[in-house]
């Protein structure tokens, strides 16, 4: 990988966050063209229709690039510790296990505030990993990439009946929030945001610290040890600092699936397994890919929306496909 | 002339066959109290002696109504699904040797319930039709998985792997054609994405149930072949079976089996995943466990059903319930596989 290819990918990727924003900010209902969301933008007058619609899609359009970020993120950490090319928030469950713990925190303890939803949904993501980990690691063989996805699906399915279960006697008190049986960036709102935000950041923060000591990790257990890495201690502040990701970014948009699967893997096709790459270009890329399909959710749900988890589904699940006939024998 | 050794393995085989039989009885009689309870138990309790005067053909103020158009449709559906499940489920399983590998995990009732979904809500359809595309979209869904799989030698693994994925496509397509047909309403819904005995119709019922006999017959037909076949594909090729030409008959008829019940019922979560181990765990190594699989999916179906009815004040459909109550042995399923490690 030279230097050249590298920031001409680079400059690839801004283009590239550009146009989704730019099209987040002008497709929907109501279509903007782009010169007019620019004036709404830069201009002075705020009172204008067009302005209006714009902002109001400002909150949805920043929120879908910090979930997607996050998303993918945690998706390239729970690759590398793992060591398993299709560890993802979803496949492993735990994007589920948030929705269930947030919608049964709403349905029985009445929690209403963002604060709330965030440190339930966070706690249910760990359990939900825990378990689905646990699972998959029992018998010998240790954890299979088999094993551990049909973990996760099974573990998934049943979750996701549970959350139905919940939410079915509430359907009036429960139709805004629908979105956590399939994950949606529409109920974007300044004020979790600003919840959200440090959160996001302060893991990112721990995650980059950890760069050297996952690359060594990714070498191989042994090697890691040998070059004086304490693999348990990374592992888990590294797993805790992933899960928190997925799990205050369920709390707020609904279990979305694949952006952790898919995005990390093409930044290793290009890149190469160095986190160094692979963090911040995951990052960028799964900002770009929710974004990207939110808008895309948009256009073929009209004059409704499809919510982006089903895009991403739909996007991802090939991926996950051809990664799997990719990879021989197992 | 007969050895010791013969007299003491033919005891055993008489043994095996008595549990067998032992088991598939006690499992019927189950199904069939089920089915009294189902017809029974509702908003107004009827008692065994109304519903046999309804079905005596007696016109009975409510009960008539109540039992024979809305209560016997629901139970011949919820019946003839869980069979059709727990047969196809338990098919697949011993097929591709993988407890773990029945047909709703790896997307195939998914793709008959989006093909299905696809016809009622976007062309219109209603009735036999719909349950002819839901067969061609499993079909088409199964050929396709094993096509993606089929790549220098067969592998389970990578075949519930990319099971998962089409099932995760499916899922998404069902999702959203029901947003596009605007008819995204929860109990609609629910039907596509975890199954509803909810609003089945008496007439939908013989085509579904010529359906079962049809398909189910093949298997039972094939009861001593799939004996051998368990047996590992060495042996079947030296006892003379042609094992790709049994392989299909199984597979192709187990995939007729799950659409066709997809179509009236929606893909009943878990019903075809567990029938089949609870089944052979009753029945005992050594005996096939078609029927008893099948009737153990009648039994989840119907006492999911009453459960979902009755045990809660919101009505559950029965997908929601056989979901939840299929978690606990799932994991005791899991687990088990994970000691042995042949997962």
């Amino acid at each position: 990988m030279n230097r050249e290819k590298q920031i001409k990918i680079f400059i690839l990727c801004i283009f590239a966050m550009i146009l989704v924003v730019m099209a987040s900010l002008s497709f929907g209902a109501r279509k903007i063209g782009f010169t007019d969301v620019i004036t709404a933008l830069v201009g002075t007058e705020t009172d204008t229709l067009v302005s209006r619609i714009v902002q109001e899609r400002i909150p949805r359009t920043i929120f879908s690039i910090v979930a997607g970020s996050a998303l993918a993120v945690s998706g390239a950490i729970m690759q590398t510790i793992t060591r398993n090319p299709i560890s993802d928030p979803s496949i492993l469950g735990v994007n589920t296990g948030a929705s269930l713990a947030v919608v049964a925190g709403i349905a029985w303890f009445q929690i209403n505030t963002y604060t709330q939803y965030i440190f339930v949904a966070v706690i249910g993501a760990f359990a939900a990993a825990i378990f689905v980990y646990g699972i998959a690691s029992l018998g010998y063989g240790g954890i299979t990439p088999v094993k551990l996805a049909l973990s996760g699906a099974a573990t998934s399915a049943a979750l996701s009946s549970m959350v139905s279960a919940v939410m079915l006697p509430r359907t009036e008190v429960m139709n805004a929030f629908r979105f956590w049986q399939v994950g949606s960036v529409s109920g974007a709102e300044w004020k979790g945001m600003l919840l959200l935000l440090p959160i996001v950041l302060i893991a990112f923060l721990i995650v980059v610290c950890m760069i050297p000591s996952l690359n060594m990790i990714s070498l191989g257990d042994e090697t890691a040890k040998g070059l004086g890495v304490n693999v348990n201690f990374v592992r888990g502040v590294a797993a805790f600092a992933g899960v928190i990701l997925c799990g205050s970014v369920t709390a707020l948009a609904g279990p979305i699936g694949f952006v952790g699967l898919m995005i990390p893997h093409i930044v290793r096709m290009l890149f190469g397994s160095d986190m160094k790459y692979m963090i911040p270009f995951s990052a960028v890329g799964g900002a770009i890919l929710l974004t990207g399909s939110d808008v895309i959710g948009r256009m073929i749900g009209s004059p409704g929306e499809l919510e982006v988890g089903v895009v991403t589904a739909l996007i991802g699940a090939p991926v996950l496909i051809a990664i799997v006939r990719k990879s021989k024998g197992k | 002339m007969k050895t010791m050794k013969d007299i003491v393995w033919y005891n055993l085989y008489l043994k095996r066959r008595r549990r067998e039989i032992f088991v598939n009885v006690i499992l019927f009689i189950l199904t069939m109290l089920l089915a009294v309870c189902m017809l029974s138990l509702g908003n107004t309790v009827y008692t065994p002696d109304v519903v046999w005067r309804v079905f005596q053909g007696e016109i009975l103020e409510g009960a008539t109504f109540a039992v024979y158009t809305l209560r016997f449709p629901r139970m011949l559906a919820g019946t003839i699904a869980g069979i059709a499940f727990g047969i196809a489920g338990n098919n697949f399983q011993m097929i591709l040797r993988n407890p773990l590998a029945s047909p709703d995990m790896i997307g195939i009732t998914s793709g008959a319930s989006a093909s299905a979904v696809f016809c009622i809500l976007i062309l219109g359809m209603s009735g036999g039709i719909v349950s002819f595309a839901a067969i061609a979209g499993g079909l088409i869904v199964a050929a396709g998985i094993y096509l993606m799989t089929e790549r220098g030698h067969f592998s389970g693994g990578r075949l519930i792997l990319i099971g998962i994925g089409v099932q995760a496509v499916m899922n998404a397509i069902i999702s959203y054609l029901l947003l596009k047909a605007s008819q995204y309403d929860i109990p609609g819904a629910m039907r596509w994405l975890s199954g509803s005995l909810n609003g089945v119709k008496l007439s939908e019922i013989p085509p579904f149930l010529s359906v079962l006999i049809l398909a189910g017959s093949i298997p039972m037909i094939l009861t001593r072949q799939i004996k051998i076949l368990e047996l590992g594909e060495e042996h079947t090729i030296t006892l003379g079976v042609r094992i790709n030409l049994v392989r299909g008959l199984l597979l192709g008829s187990s995939v007729i089996l799950i659409a066709c019940a997809t179509a009236v019922t929606g893909p009943i979560s878990f019903v075809a995943f567990l029938s089949g181990p609870i089944a052979r765990r009753l029945v005992g190594a050594g005996n096939t466990a078609v029927i008893a699989s099948g009737m153990t999916g009648a039994i989840l179906v119907l006492l999911s059903d009453l459960i979902g009815q009755m045990a809660f004040s919101t009505r559950y459909p029965v997908g929601v319930i056989t979901g939840i109550l299929g978690a606990p042995y799932l994991l005791f399923l899991l687990i088990q596989m994970n000691k042995k490690g042949n997962a």
